[in-house]
Formats: structure tokens, C-alpha cells, sequence
């Protein structure tokens, strides 16, 4: 909202410089988000009038002037508008004005002189509107300061409203509440009655009497249309961003703006028949004065007269009942909406209603009378002609809301401010937002006014208390509390350690949206049944992603067209999976991507470009983020990756994410040079490792044999392994490969699997023969069972 | 044939130069079996001993010992020697080039949002709370109704809320539904006192140069008796102050409405601009949390007040870094990614 400092300055006798003026309003929760002088910094700029105007013998475009600025003498002055004319009265700088980054003196132009500028509105720093002259009045007193002719010693502030401040939306609102923190007085002026001297009137009935508290209804005839809006007024309107139409109107969006009144004026004589005011049936249609069609909605409001709806109540009138110019005869709407019945409609029609904003957030139910007087003083004196007569008002009550008494204990008000405020600087405080107040055995019964529709609980009114007793003034504290330790199984592993692990191991972490293109899902997890967003911002972002893969490729991509070509990126975040209880299915992943050279290139051993990563370097990545977990990587498919090339990752033997190289398809769709490495894996799954428990160190000497054994290409080395372990050999503390070995001196099919064994008994050494017969039993059993041979 | 003293000055003064000259280790060991070997000069003396009167044999042999103790310590000494210049020239043959690149897998780091998030939660672990977490798919009861929000507010509209299609549930538009979700748990374990911070990220119908339609925020919570509005002056003045270390920083509240918190702040902190000019910056929103929230989540606001806070993590990210514009966190762009490492 738009505030005239000077017209503030009326309502309410305060005396502070415009910088005191924004603090005061900002730290009583009313915001100055912008202070704007209605013109520029300038002195010596009049009100002229162009007498003569001729060509400029050495320019097409100038056009040499005769001015009488009031000062005595015609003067001669050469300008560029293209709309300067004979009697035209403009602005202009006599020589010696100072404009922002000019001084008039008398200068040549092109030869011929000229004593001073006349000025367009963008000079006047009023708009930046340069293309003509500002045509001003014809009355305009010649001579007379332009700043006050136009009242431009003015500033505006622009003020960000809460929601809750609906009483804070017109300038006595404002005034109000700059009475009631800064103490001061009041200087609203008071509405007079205006007697009745017709007797032209129509009933009115109100049918939704929740929706609908008071309606109050006036007729004025004979009235000018025509007639124009005073300058002052238009000048309040436009300044505060009302535009000027005519004067009926102008009359009501400036009871909108002074009172934070919204009123109506329908054109008396296409109304027919009484008033009401009820919900709109359904199949109802109307035309706002918009011109925009409505297909009214059961929950609408709509005033009506015998032929159907005229207006949607508290939102818009209609189009055919408005006012034109050619209306002579005006009925008066004032009533009181339930904020409740117009929030939310114009959101739904797609329209701007100052009067729905105001209604939405509640206007004061008592102020519809005042209204319609205010109305009818300013129609008369503005439209008004020797044949206007003022009808009675009509009225029809709804149920008007009640204010309520709220019990408030000081002692409440110093324990949730964290300050000591006196009970009697509380009573004070309240009374100054005119509220009433009593104190009954020290505790206050608080009744707000009837425009506050934000204050009904105890703790609205230690809002207020504190507001008016100065949120500068609470004071910073360290909280004191019982702190009770909290527990943390040592075992986890936070999403920080994870994080930390992966950026140890050379991954960046990247954040990508949660919501992605439906390709993505179907690529890269076979979705066809993605969760779709009812409103998505754009079409790329269109579904709720049920895996982080897509997110990683797209970052690789991004990455790989400025120039990477070694790239390492993790994400942690959820991924959201269709369920029957959707909620629930969110969970937490983290997941790994690596591409390009497995080393930095660099000087030296592994630190040339060829040395890919791959999927065993992936893995043993992975394998040392999930140490001490009881993890088992096995075959599997994945849509994502590559047939032979993929595992799901098992944690005590339960699932819990993949790990592969891109499927070629993808590779190729997605533009890759090569196809990246990727894991995902769920975080709860992982993020319970157990403490670690001491085993006795044996002192045993340790026995370490090697075998080679001639291996079917397509068998898996963990086959073997497994069979290891099902013999529970108990001084056999380790069987893993160190080797493999592929070469046209084996049989086709076959590689060469080197093993270590390592034996260790906990209460002697073996002798060597012991350690040869049992790597003999485990050749034996994988010989009988696989079919391997010792390589010889 | 000269007298055995004679011999023996001789033997130690050509010992003395022949040692002092030794360059090998095979070099000391011909000459030490020059003067001590079974054939040795000194050797030789000795076994002349017999030859001597009795008399005689005391006196010379002790001369010949104490010739053949020097030479002996000339030899160890010239071992010493050599030994120390061989270590030399094998150290000086190993020496390398240090300036060479150091080998390395290479380094990764955190995305800037996070780095910022867990320098916040480490400091308010200092303070004693805990990390809370819910889900980011809410239901319109956690993510609304639970924190007052009217029935036809604005933020309920599809214009600022993401709807998930055929579906009641709404990407949340904040983290607070995880404060009404936290207090319901600890409700049933026994309520208050409860200090949480509540990171994660947030969605809105949003998106321009300075909106993300999905962004980071960092609540906080803390109920407990006696709470207050100056509790929470006094936490955010502690933080501030720590998260951009400053300890000078000043911080205002000024009135401000939302539907969860009752009285309710808007947060500013000092902050000096690029000219040097310090003003007020809007920071985020905060207050006494509305006893109809507390109730939500089960607790009794006649006996316990809380307060509740809530930033923009991306924004906090973007002053303490000096990062320019909230598009840069979300492309991912290694270039920018890699200057938080």
C-alpha cells in the first residue's frame, strides 16, 4: 500500500522526519519497504503560459517560444516538445532553477536564445513520461511554484501489509495504528449525517445472513456524471495507485482508500425491484463490470435485485447495473462480508477486486453507515445539481460478528515476552488500540474494536502489548532449560559421515530436483506409473523422482559439455515411490557416480588417462563407504544398467540398492562418450553398523599358502568362496582371490584364479603338512563341486 | 736389525698414513691384514716375543699391545669413515626431486547448501539440539491445517503449492509439518523439553532469478516451561553471531504475522553491503509458537512455551560464501561446486 506522508500527517499529529517516520511504522510491523518523493529535488519551476510559438530558423525540431511565466516579461525560450502550443499552460524553470543534474541558465540554442525550459514530467521526476510537455489546467495560476500547485512536497511510502492486518488497509487504518504505538492524537475527521430530501428507495433483504451482517442501501438522484473529480482527490487516488475514471467511482475507491471502506454505486435506474443478498444458485451467470463472465458457484455471494444478480457481494459489481456517465441517479451499497465467504474468489476468477482484498481480510462490520454518508457528502458536493435529492437509507441485518472478551494475565504477557512490561503500561497499551479494557482481580478483559478481526486469543493481545511497548526493546537472553543428553547408538553412521566418506574418495556432492522429466523415470527405473505433480512448473519437472540416477547423468552431462572428462558425483536425498500410503514410501538414498579417468591425471604410476574407473573400482568404493556392514554383492538386472555388468547390493542379506555400469542404451541416448558407474543405496539400510567388540589376537604363527586353479570362465569367484566358508574349517581364517589370469596358454574358457589361504590356529602353529592337507580338502571340495583343477 | 722401538714408531706412523688414506672397505681389510693379519707386521712382532729374555718380553710386549691397540683404532676409526661417506654418496645417489606433484585420487567435497547446513547443526548441537527429519510428500493436514493455516489461504492455492496429481498430498512448502510431527512423538514419550532443528528441502510454485521452485530451509524449535520471546532473541543472536562470525552482530525483531507463531517476528540482522554501508537485512521468520500448534502436537500451552524459527538455508549459503545468484546451487556446474571443497 501506498502512504502520502503529508495526508498521514493530518489524520494523525505526529512530528518526524520522514526516516523516523519508516522506522516508527516498520518496527510496529507495518514494513517501509520503499520511500518515494512524489517529485524530483528541484526550485524555480512555475506555471507558464506559451503565448506564441514560431520555427527555429536553424532546427526543424525546435520551435523558438514566447512565455509569460508571471514574472514581469514575455520571455523567449526554445523548445523541442512536440505538443507545445499557443495558450498552453506548462511547467517552466526560470533561469537560476536547479534540476537533478542540471541549471538552467540563459543559453543559446542554435543561435537563438532562450531564458529558461519548459519541463515535461519526466523533468519533474513525476513519471518517465519525456514525450511532450505536461499540459497542466487552464486555469493554472500563472507564476505560482509548480510544487505547490501540484502538491509535490510530498514522499510516499510503500508499505508490505501481513495478512492479518486488514484494518491496516486504508489511511485512517494507518493513522490508527500509528496513533496507538507512537501515543498520539487522532485527527480523523468526523462523518456527518446527511438528511434525506427525496424519497426515492428500495428495500433490501439479506438471505445468507452468515454470509452477509449488514447491507445498507441509498439512493441519490439527479446526480452529474459528468462532472469532474476535484484534483485533490484524483491526485489521492492516482498517487496511491487508484486510477481515475469518473466521479461515482472515484467517489467509492476513495472511501476504499481513506476508510478502508469498499462501497458500490450501481446506476439506480437499472436496478429492478428490492435487494437481496443470498448465495448464487446453481447455472447463474453474470457479467463483472470487468466485462469478464462468470459461471457463479453455489459458494458466491451475489446481490441481486428482481432480474437476477447485479454484483458478486464484496467482490465486483456487475456490468450492466454500473454507473456511466450518463447515470444520473445512484444507489449506494454499504455492507458488511464475512471475510471467511471472500477469501479465495477472485483467486478462482483470475481477478483484482480492492474491494474483495479488504473483504477477505475483514472490514470493519460497523462501518457501512458512516460509509454511505461519506458517499453521499462527496456525491453531492462533487456531481451534485440544483435538482439532486438524497433518498433515506435503507437497511437489512445478517448476524454481525460479535467481539468477544478475552481474559489476559499480565503475568502471562511478562513470561512469553521474557520482559518486564507494568500491568498499568498494559492497560495503557490496549486502551491506545482502543480496546476495552478492565482489570479484574489482575487480570485484564480485553474487548478489541470492531475492525480488528485478528485479535480473539490471549496471545494476539500480548502481541499487542509487546507491539506498543516496542519489539526493540525485548531483550536477547540465553535460554536456560533442563538438557538431558541425548543418546546416539555408536554405531550409526550419519548422512555426515556418508557425505564425508564419498568427498574422502574424490565424489562431489551435487543436489538436483526432486521432481524430473517422466523420461528419466521410465529410463532409468521402468516406471510408467511415475507420481505425477497436479501443477508441475514446467514439463521437465513433472514427475517425483523414485531414484537419483537420472539426476547424476544429468550433472554429468552438464559437467561433461564445459569440458570435464574425469567425473565423480554423489547426491543424498529421497527418492519418492507409488504407494497405497504414499507418505510413507520416501525414502532416503544415497548414490554414487564415476566416470573418466579412475585417477587424476598426474605424473607417475595409475595416473595416466587409460586407467579407467570401472566397475571394480566402484565397487571397492562402495564396499569401503559400507565397511563393517555385512555386505554381499550379487548379479542382478537393473533398468538402468548394464545386464552383465550390474548387482543389487545385499546388507545382511537383504537388498537395499544396485550398483552397474550405465546400460549401453542409455549411454548412447544420452549422448555419453563412455558409460559411467553408478550406485544407489537406500541410507536406513546403512546407517546401522555395530560398535566394534574385541577379539583375542592370536599368537599363533599365521600359515599362508597360494593355489592357482583353472576356473570356468562364467563361474562367480564368491560360488567358491561360499563353499569355503560352508566348510567352517575353523583354522582357515582367510580364502580370497589375489589374481586372475586369462591367456591363450589356458583351455579356451577358462581363467586362472590365484588364491591365498591363510591358516591360524588359536592355540599352536600348524605344522606345514597340517596347512598342505587342508588347502588339499578345499581343492578337493571345489574340484568336486565346481569342477575346477589346480593349475599346474 | 733394528731395536723392536724403533720398528714399532715405524709400523704406527705408516699405519697412521696408510688408514687415514683407506677409501673401501675391501682397501681396510688388506690393510688390516697388513699390520694384523697372520702374517702382519704386527703379528710378526709378536711372534718374535719368544725370542727375547724374559726381562725383555714384558716391557715389549706391552709396547707391542699398545702400537696394536692404536692401529686397531685407527682401523675402527677408518671404518667409521667410510662407512659415514659410503651412506653419503648411496643417500645422495636416492635423493629425489620434492617438488615434484604429490600422487593422489583426488579430492571431493560437499555441495555449499550442505557444508553451510552442517556448520549449522554443529552449532546448534552446542546448544543442545538434535536434528529432526520428516517427510517431503505431506498431507495437507502437517503441511496446513496442523499449523493453523485458514482453510482459504492463499498458500493452499495451486499457484504456491505443488499437488501431487489425483492425490490430497502437497510437496511441503516448509519444514515446520517435521516440528508438529516431533512434538506428537515426544508427546508420547513424555513431552517437553524439545529442541530440534528441522533442515531439508522445501517446494514452491516459484521460479525465477532469485526463486527456486525447490529451495532449502532450516527451522528451529524449542519448547519447554518458561520459553520465551527474548529465549529466542537471545538463540538467534548466538547464532548469527557464530554463523558468520561476527561477534558484534546486532539482530531486531520486528512484529510480523504467521499463522503458526504467536506473537510473531520477522528477524533482520545487520549486514554490510558491498559499499561498506551496514543495514538491515531480513533474515527470517520467527516468534512464540500459537498455543492451537502446540496443542496440535499434543502439548499443553498452559504449561509449556516454545519458540520457533525458520531460514532460508540456500540464503544463509549465499551471504556466507558471497554466492551472487540461488541459480548456481542447482546446476551443479563443477566449477562452481568445487571452489567449497
Amino acid at each position: 500500500m501506498k502512504v502520502s506522508v503529508n495526508w498521514l500527517k493530518e489524520l494523525v499529529d505526529i512530528n518526524l522526519s520522514i526516516d523516523e517516520l519508516a522506522h516508527v511504522l516498520t518496527m510496529s510491523g507495518l514494513e517501509v519497504e520503499e520511500i518515494t518523493p512524489v517529485a524530483a529535488e528541484f526550485d524555480r519551476i512555475v506555471i507558464a503560459e506559451v503565448k506564441a510559438t514560431a520555427p527555429h530558423p536553424n532546427a526543424d525540431k525546435l520551435r523558438v517560444c514566447e512565455v509569460d511565466a508571471g514574472t514581469g516579461a514575455i520571455l523567449q525560450i526554445v523548445c523541442g516538445a512536440p505538443n507545445v502550443a499557443p495558450e498552453m499552460r506548462v511547467p517552466c524553470a526560470l533561469v537560476g532553477a536547479k534540476l537533478p543534474g542540471l541549471e538552467i541558465k540563459q543559453a543559446k540554442l542554435r543561435g537563438v536564445e532562450s531564458n529558461g525550459m519548459l519541463c515535461s514530467a519526466k523533468e519533474l521526476g513525476l513519471s518517465d513520461d519525456h514525450g511532450g510537455l505536461l499540459a497542466l489546467a487552464n486555469d493554472a495560476p500563472i507564476g505560482q511554484d509548480i510544487r505547490k500547485y501540484l502538491d509535490l512536497d510530498d514522499v510516499y511510502l510503500t508499505l508490505k501489509m501481513t495478512p492479518n492486518r486488514g484494518d491496516c488497509l486504508s489511511m485512517v487504518g494507518i493513522a490508527r495504528d500509528l496513533a496507538a504505538v507512537t501515543g498520539r492524537q487522532l485527527r480523523i475527521p468526523a462523518i456527518p449525517e446527511v438528511a434525506a430530501t427525496g424519497t426515492t428507495s428500495r428495500p433490501i433483504n439479506i438471505e445468507a445472513k452468515s454470509a452477509c451482517g449488514q447491507y445498507l442501501g441509498r439512493a441519490v438522484t439527479n446526480l452529474n456524471a459528468r462532472a469532474s473529480t476535484p484534483e485533490w482527490m484524483k491526485r489521492r487516488l492516482e498517487r496511491a495507485g487508484f486510477r481515475s475514471i469518473a466521479p461515482l467511482v472515484d467517489i467509492t475507491n476513495y472511501l476504499t482508500l481513506e476508510r478502508g471502506r469498499p462501497m458500490h454505486a450501481f446506476d439506480n435506474d437499472k436496478l429492478q425491484g428490492g435487494i437481496n443478498v443470498r448465495f448464487a444458485k446453481p447455472g447463474e451467470r453474470m457479467n463483472l463490470l470487468n466485462e469478464q463472465g462468470v459461471d457463479l458457484q453455489p459458494n458466491m455471494l451475489v446481490i441481486t435485485d428482481a432480474a437476477g444478480p447485479v454484483g458478486m457481494g464484496g467482490v465486483m459489481g456487475g456490468l450492466e447495473s454500473m454507473c456511466t456517465l450518463d447515470t444520473q441517479n445512484v444507489f449506494f451499497e454499504a455492507a458488511y462480508f464475512d471475510p471467511d465467504v471472500i477469501q479465495g474468489k477472485t483467486r478462482t476468477l483470475g481477478i483484482n477486486s480492492d474491494a474483495a482484498y479488504r473483504f477477505e481480510r475483514g472490514v470493519d462490520p460497523f462501518s457501512p453507515r458512516d460509509g454511505i454518508e461519506y458517499a453521499t457528502q462527496l456525491a453531492v458536493k462533487i456531481c451534485g445539481t440544483p435538482q439532486t435529492q438524497i433518498g433515506s437509507i435503507t437497511e437489512a441485518l445478517g448476524d454481525l460478528p460479535q467481539q468477544v472478551a478475552v481474559r489476559v494475565r499480565p503475568e502471562r504477557v511478562v513470561r512469553l515476552v521474557g520482559m518486564t512490561i507494568p500491568t498499568e503500561e498494559m492497560i495503557v497499551s490496549l486502551r491506545r488500540l482502543q480496546c476495552e479494557v478492565e482489570n479484574i482481580d489482575g487480570a485484564l478483559l480485553v474487548k478489541p474494536p470492531t475492525y480488528r478481526f485478528d485479535l480473539r486469543i490471549e496471545e494476539d493481545f500480548i502481541e499487542e502489548i509487546a507491539r506498543v511497548h516496542g519489539y526493540e526493546k525485548v531483550p536477547s537472553v540465553a535460554p536456560v532449560s533442563s538438557l538431558p543428553m541425548t543418546s546416539i547408538p555408536e554405531g550409526r553412521r550419519s548422512r555426515s559421515s556418508l557425505r564425508h566418506a564419498m568427498a574422502d574418495m574424490g565424489f562431489q556432492e551435487v543436489i538436483n530436483y526432486s521432481f524430473t522429466p517422466e523420461s528419466w523415470e521410465t529410463d532409468f527405473a521402468a516406471n510408467t506409473k511415475p507420481l505425477w505433480l497436479a501443477n508441475p512448473i514446467a514439463s521437465q519437472m513433472s514427475v517425483m523422482r523414485s531414484n537419483l540416477i537420472g539426476g547424476l547423468i544429468a550433472s554429468l552431462k552438464h559437467n561433461l559439455n564445459h569440458g570435464e572428462d574425469r567425473i565423480k558425483l554423489f547426491e543424498i536425498g529421497r527418492v519418492f515411490l507409488a504407494d497405497e500410503a504414499s507418505i510413507a514410501a520416501q525414502p532416503e538414498r544415497i548414490a554414487g557416480l564415476a566416470y573418466g579417468a579412475r585417477f587424476p591425471e598426474q605424473w607417475g604410476e595409475g595416473g595416466q588417462k587409460g586407467v579407467r574407473a570401472d566397475f571394480y573400482s566402484l565397487k571397492g568404493e562402495l564396499e569401503l563407504l559400507l565397511h563393517g556392514l555385512p555386505l554381499r554383492i550379487e548379479k542382478s538386472s537393473h533398468p538402468a544398467l548394464h545386464p552383465g555388468r550390474s548387482a543389487q547390493i545385499l546388507v545382511n542379506g537383504k537388498p537395499v540398492g544396485v550398483i552397474g555400469e550405465l546400460h549401453p542404451q542409455w549411454q548412447q541416448k544420452y549422448d555419453l562418450p563412455t558409460a559411467p558407474l553408478l550406485f544407489e543405496v537406500d541410507i536406513a539400510a546403512i546407517s546401522a553398523a555395530r560398535a566394534p567388540i574385541y577379539q583375542p589376537i592370536s599368537r599363533m604363527q599365521a600359515i599362508r599358502r597360494d593355489v592357482a586353479l583353472l576356473v570356468p570362465e562364467a563361474m562367480e569367484i564368491q560360488s567358491m568362496i561360499d563353499a569355503v566358508n560352508a566348510l567352517k574349517l575353523p583354522s582357515v581364517i582367510e580364502f580370497a582371490p589375489f589374481d586372475i589370469y586369462r591367456g591363450q596358454n589356458l583351455d579356451s574358457g577358462k581363467k586362472s584364479v590365484a588364491l591365498r589361504v591363510v591358516m591360524q590356529d588359536t592355540d599352536r602353529t600348524l605344522t606345514d603338512s597340517e596347512a598342505d592337507s587342508k588347502v588339499s580338502e578345499i581343492v578337493e571340495v571345489l574340484s568336486q563341486k565346481f569342477g575346477v583343477t589346480l593349475r599346474k | 736389525m733394528s731395536s723392536p722401538d724403533v720398528t714399532l714408531v715405524a709400523i704406527l706412523v705408516d699405519a697412521t698414513a696408510t688408514l687415514g688414506a683407506v677409501k673401501s672397505m675391501p682397501e681396510l681389510e688388506q690393510v688390516k691384514a697388513k699390520y694384523l693379519g697372520k702374517s702382519g707386521s704386527l703379528t710378526e712382532q709378536l711372534k718374535s716375543l719368544g725370542k727375547l729374555p724374559p726381562e725383555e718380553k714384558k716391557t715389549t710386549g706391552a709396547a707391542i699391545n699398545e702400537v696394536k691397540s692404536q692401529v686397531e683404532t685407527l682401523i675402527n676409526d677408518a671404518k667409521t669413515r667410510i662407512a659415514n661417506a659410503e651412506l653419503a654418496s648411496k643417500l645422495a645417489a636416492e635423493s629425489i626431486d620434492v617438488t615434484l606433484p604429490g600422487r593422489n585420487p583426488g579430492i571431493g567435497g560437499l555441495h555449499p547448501v550442505t557444508r553451510a547446513l552442517e556448520r549449522i547443526e554443529s552449532l546448534f548441537a552446542t546448544m543442545g539440539f538434535s536434528v529432526a527429519d520428516g517427510p517431503e510428500i505431506e498431507n495437507d493436514y502437517y503441511n496446513f491445517t496442523a499449523l493453523n493455516t485458514p482453510p482459504n489461504h492463499p498458500a493452499r492455492s495451486m499457484q504456491d503449492t505443488f499437488y501431487l496429481a489425483n492425490s490430497e498430498h502437497v510437496l511441503r512448502t516448509h519444514t515446520s509439518p517435521v516440528q508438529i510431527r516431533h512434538m506428537q512423538a515426544q508427546a508420547e514419550k513424555g513431552g517437553p523439553p524439545i529442541r530440534i532443528i528441522c533442515p531439508g528441502r522445501v517446494y514452491r510454485c516459484d521460479h525465477d532469478a532469485t526463486h527456486s521452485p525447490m529451495f532449502h530451509q532450516i527451522e528451529g524449535l524449542w519448547v519447554d516451561e518458561g520459553i520465551s520471546l527474548a529465549d529466542l532473541k537471545g538463540t538467534l543472536t548466538q547464532f548469527f553471531r557464530a554463523f558468520f562470525e561476527r561477534d558484534d552482530m546486532q539482530i531486531r525483531f520486528r512484529p510480523s504475522f504467521f499463522p503458526f507463531v504467536e506473537p510473531g517476528v520477522e528477524v533482520d540482522m545487520e549486514w554490510e553491503n558491498k559499499g561498506g554501508k551496514i543495514k538491515w537485512l531480513e533474515i527470517g521468520g520467527a516468534g512464540v509458537v500459537h498455543p492451537q500448534v502446540l496443542r496440535n502436537g499434543g502439548i499443553d500451552p498452559e504449561k509449556y512455551s516454545g519458540f520457533a524459527f525458520g531460514m532460508g538455508l540456500d540464503r544463509l549459503a549465499m551471504l556466507k560464501y558471497g554466492v551472487n545468484d540461488l541459480r548456481l546451487f542447482f546446476e551443479n556446474d563443477m566449477r562452481f561446486l568445487s571452489q567449497f571443497r
